[in-house]
């Protein structure tokens, strides 16, 4: 269920100074868990399915060597990119997110095989085998990535909020940022020109509780990061992001706020990674018992498995998606393994656009 | 004893003003505070303020008049109880001239700058221009804001974003007159978030627009430089050619007047060692507009580097309906054998200053501006070296690491045969940019360093 942000009673007033509470300042509306048809919640199964079986799978091509460099897996945050981007109009609207990626690209229903191909370096991925796990693009899908800085996607995103606005193409850009990149200072610059502008933005925090090795409490003043847009008046949510159905029941009232030209809407999903920060990272800060007691408590796979078994979904059909989920990922794996490496000639190309 | 109230300096750089509006009558009362006048420059109206009560004595140089040097004394003030007395005797003229100040006028003390600014101009036409092209003449600044103007109106997607660029009309007046004719929307001012606004830019022209992003100075650009690296260069090669970002980041570079290190620093040699970007850094009007309008063009993102120094300055510009340069190309200011000498941006104008000088003494010396430092026309810079056999570098900026050194490294590579002397650069002295006015001019290039520079690499061969 999406709670609504915890309102905290009004202190008594002792001086004529103190300020009122802002909430009499209009809110969004109470976001509701969404309705979904057995066919909505079997797409949002099979998408979820098919990004943690994906990254299981690079998971796995890292281990053999077949993956360089840094590989940040999406795995246990399935259901935030999933039940977002299933909200947005994906003919106007436009997303971008931080270098932990790869799950938001399946969501939007790109080629599994293009992205693997390009974990792996290969003339055939997304980005020709130059981006990497950090740098995926899709201008097709109005994706624009892929962002290794932390916190430039927050700039970069409010940019694209900018462009629909510009436009007028009533398009709203979603901007994904996780808790160690909310204490970056240009998410506050970002903040503060969007809303001035009233620029047509989602701001999204993944809170997967930790920061490479550093969890939330360590590291941030206000804890509760749905409230970092107050003093810029932009209005929050907190969200249960193990929820896929509670993630889309909020997304839709964070839309309607947004394509109301009211501004932007700060949404905090609080989430988990069951690996850690990047392949190379021992996870050394957390108790093996904190990770499992997650998996068993909240997963979000397990959680919308049990509301499709209540639908009346059987067994077998959830061993058939699987069958088939499997065999895409094994699909992408082999074509990634065996597309060629980029000529070396690529090394020159798509340096500048235009001839000088 | 009545007060004098004298023409007030405006800026470290103003020499003289014009007197726009008197806002007080001789005989009026006023008090420490009061505005008694607005005084206009190329950069700004001020208001100037009453420091001292009394009675406006004597009004001495009337409303409208341009030209008036700084310490001429404009008007008296009589203290209370005093007779209006006679005042001092009156400057002959309305605008006295610079060089005969009056004797209680404490000399202005000089800056470094000075010695960059000549009157230096091409010795040539630019053979892009045809030939038979009228010209019109105009300031650095306004040939700028022609540029952007003429591109705004040719294309929706153009914008202007920055500090003070809209109400203001610009910190230096570079986007004057450009939020009138296009409105809030396409010319916007910022809060103070050089980083937010510039990727606020780069997230904007990834969308589809083209955005001139001025930074104030590019000194406060440090702020802003992930996202004119990380984010602008890299766009198009890590998406493998999908996704691009047509974004200029504009505004002034490189030494300023008396304003101590942290706002004088060229950082032509950063920028112009990171792929993916194109950097340009023109010297005079023409080549400012018509570089400017193709880096607006073009599907790459550009650092435009200008020079507050400059923007006052007066060039032949062309005067075409569309006025576009190539990028990437150099110009040859001044044709000669002897030594070729390089520079770009506000060097030029010394190289071309030291060039007329030792043409008295029997060097003939080439004179190239760069104008683009990424792409660099090494083409051109060699084939002036196979006919000089001598390489001269002149940098308003530090030595080492620079694209002087940069040139050192292309002669020798690829010109090495032609060479009859070692390679000099003239540069900044390698030091924080010092405020004390003395150590800023001994800090700074020169034209006699120049000058000295191409001698030593005759002689050594």
């Amino acid at each position: 269920m999406a709670k609504a942000p915890a309102r905290k009673p009004a202190a008594p007033k002792k001086t004529a100074s103190t300020p009122a509470a802002a909430t009499n300042r209009e809110q969004p509306r109470d976001p509701v868990s969404y309705d979904a048809t057995p066919e909505e919640l079997e797409k949002f199964y099979r998408e979820m399915l098919l990004i943690r079986r994906f990254e299981e799978k690079a998971g796995q091509l890292y281990g053999l060597g077949l993956i360089g460099g840094f590989c940040h897996l999406y795995i246990g945050q399935e259901a935030v990119a999933v039940g977002l981007q299933s909200a947005l109009d994906g003919d106007k609207d436009s997303v971008i997110t931080g270098y932990r990626d790869h799950g938001h690209m399946l969501a939007y229903g790109i080629d599994p095989k293009v992205i693997m191909a390009e974990l792996t370096g290969r003339a055939a991925g997304i980005s020709r085998g130059k981006g990497g796990s950090m740098h995926m693009f899709s201008v097709e899908h109005k994706f624009y990535g892929g962002h290794g800085i932390v916190g430039a996607q927050v700039s970069l995103g409010t940019g694209l909020a900018f462009a629909h606005k510009y436009r007028d193409d009533g398009g709203v850009a979603m901007s994904y940022f996780g808790d160690g990149a909310s204490n970056q200072g240009q998410v506050y610059e970002s903040f503060n020109m969007a809303e001035l502008w009233k620029l047509p933005i989602i701001f999204v925090i993944e809170n997967n509780q930790y920061a490479m090795g550093t969890s939330v409490n360590r590291s941030s003043a206000e804890d509760q990061l749905y409230r970092r847009g107050e003093s810029f008046r932009i209005p929050g949510m907190q969200v249960d992001g193990m929820d896929v159905l509670a993630v889309r029941g909020a997304a839709e009232a964070a839309l309607e706020w947004v394509r109301a030209g009211k501004g932007p809407v700060l949404m905090e999903l609080k989430t988990y990674r069951y690996r850690g920060h990047s392949m190379s990272d021992p996870a050394k800060y957390r108790s093996r018992e904190e990770v499992q007691a997650v998996r068993d408590k909240s997963d979000a796979l397990e959680h919308l498995k049990k509301v499709m078994e209540e639908a009346g979904i059987t067994e077998d059909k959830f061993k058939a998606i699987d069958k088939e989920i499997r065999a895409i990922v094994a699909d992408s794996a082999d074509f990634a393994e065996s597309a060629p490496e980029p000529e070396l000639h690529e090394l020159y190309t798509d340096v500048l656009v235009e001839q000088y | 004893m009545a007060i004098e109230l004298k023409m007030p300096a405006l800026s470290p750089t103003m020499e003289e003003g014009t007197l726009a509006k008197w806002l007080v009558k001789e005989g009026d009362a006023v008090k420490s505070g009061d505005i008694l006048a607005e005084i206009e420059t190329d950069k700004a109206t001020m208001e100037f303020e009453a420091i001292d009560e009394g009675t406006i004595g004597q009004i001495l140089v009337a409303e409208g008049t341009d030209n008036v040097k700084v310490g001429t004394v404009i008007a008296t003030i009589t203290g209370d109880g005093e007779e209006a007395a006679a005042p001092t005797p009156a400057p002959a003229a309305e605008a006295p001239k610079a060089d005969t100040p009056k004797e209680d006028v404490p000399k202005k003390a000089e800056s470094g700058t000075e010695q960059l600014v000549v009157k230096a101009k091409a010795a040539v036409a630019d053979p892009a221009i045809p030939e038979g092209t009228a010209m019109v003449r105009l300031t650095v600044r306004e040939a700028l804001r022609d540029a952007m103007a003429e591109e705004m109106r040719a294309d929706d997607r153009v914008f202007v974003m920055g500090e003070e660029v809209a109400e203001y009309q610009g910190a230096y007046k570079v986007t004057q007159g450009l939020l009138d004719e296009f409105g809030a929307r396409r010319v916007i001012d910022t809060p103070i978030t050089e980083y937010g606004f510039a990727g606020l830019g780069a997230g904007a022209a990834m969308g589809g627009l083209k955005p001139v992003i001025e930074f104030m100075t590019f000194n406060f650009a440090m702020q802003a430089i992930d996202h004119i690296i990380n984010s602008a260069a890299k766009t198009n090669y890590m998406s493998g050619g999908q996704m691009r970002c047509p974004i200029v980041f504009r505004g002034p570079n490189g030494a300023a007047s008396r304003v101590g290190a942290q706002h004088s620093q060229n950082f032509a040699p950063w920028y112009a060692s990171v792929p993916g970007l194109i950097v340009i850094a023109p010297y005079d009007a023409a080549d400012a507009k018509g570089l400017l309008k193709a880096a607006i063009r073009t599907e790459d993102p550009v650092v435009f580097l200008e020079n507050e120094l400059l923007y006052g300055r007066s060039f032949d510009v062309p005067d075409l309906p569309d006025h576009v340069l190539p990028i990437g190309q150099a110009r040859i200011m001044r044709p000669g054998n002897d030594v070729t000498v390089v520079s770009y941006s506000i060097g030029v104008g010394l190289a071309l200053e030291a060039a007329d000088q030792l043409a008295g003494e029997g060097i003939d010396a080439e004179v190239i501006d760069l104008r683009t430092l990424r792409p660099l026309d090494t083409a051109t810079v060699l084939a002036s070296l196979k006919k000089t056999n001598h390489l001269v570098v002149v940098e308003e900026g530090w030595p080492v690491c620079s694209i002087a050194s940069e040139l050192a490294m292309v002669a020798m590579e690829q010109g090495f045969d032609d060479l009859d002397a070692p390679v000099m650069r003239v540069c900044n002295e390698d030091v924080p940019l010092p405020y004390a006015a003395n150590l800023e001019k001994a800090a700074l290039v020169d034209v006699p360093r120049v000058a000295a520079a191409v001698k030593a690499v005759r002689n050594r061969g």
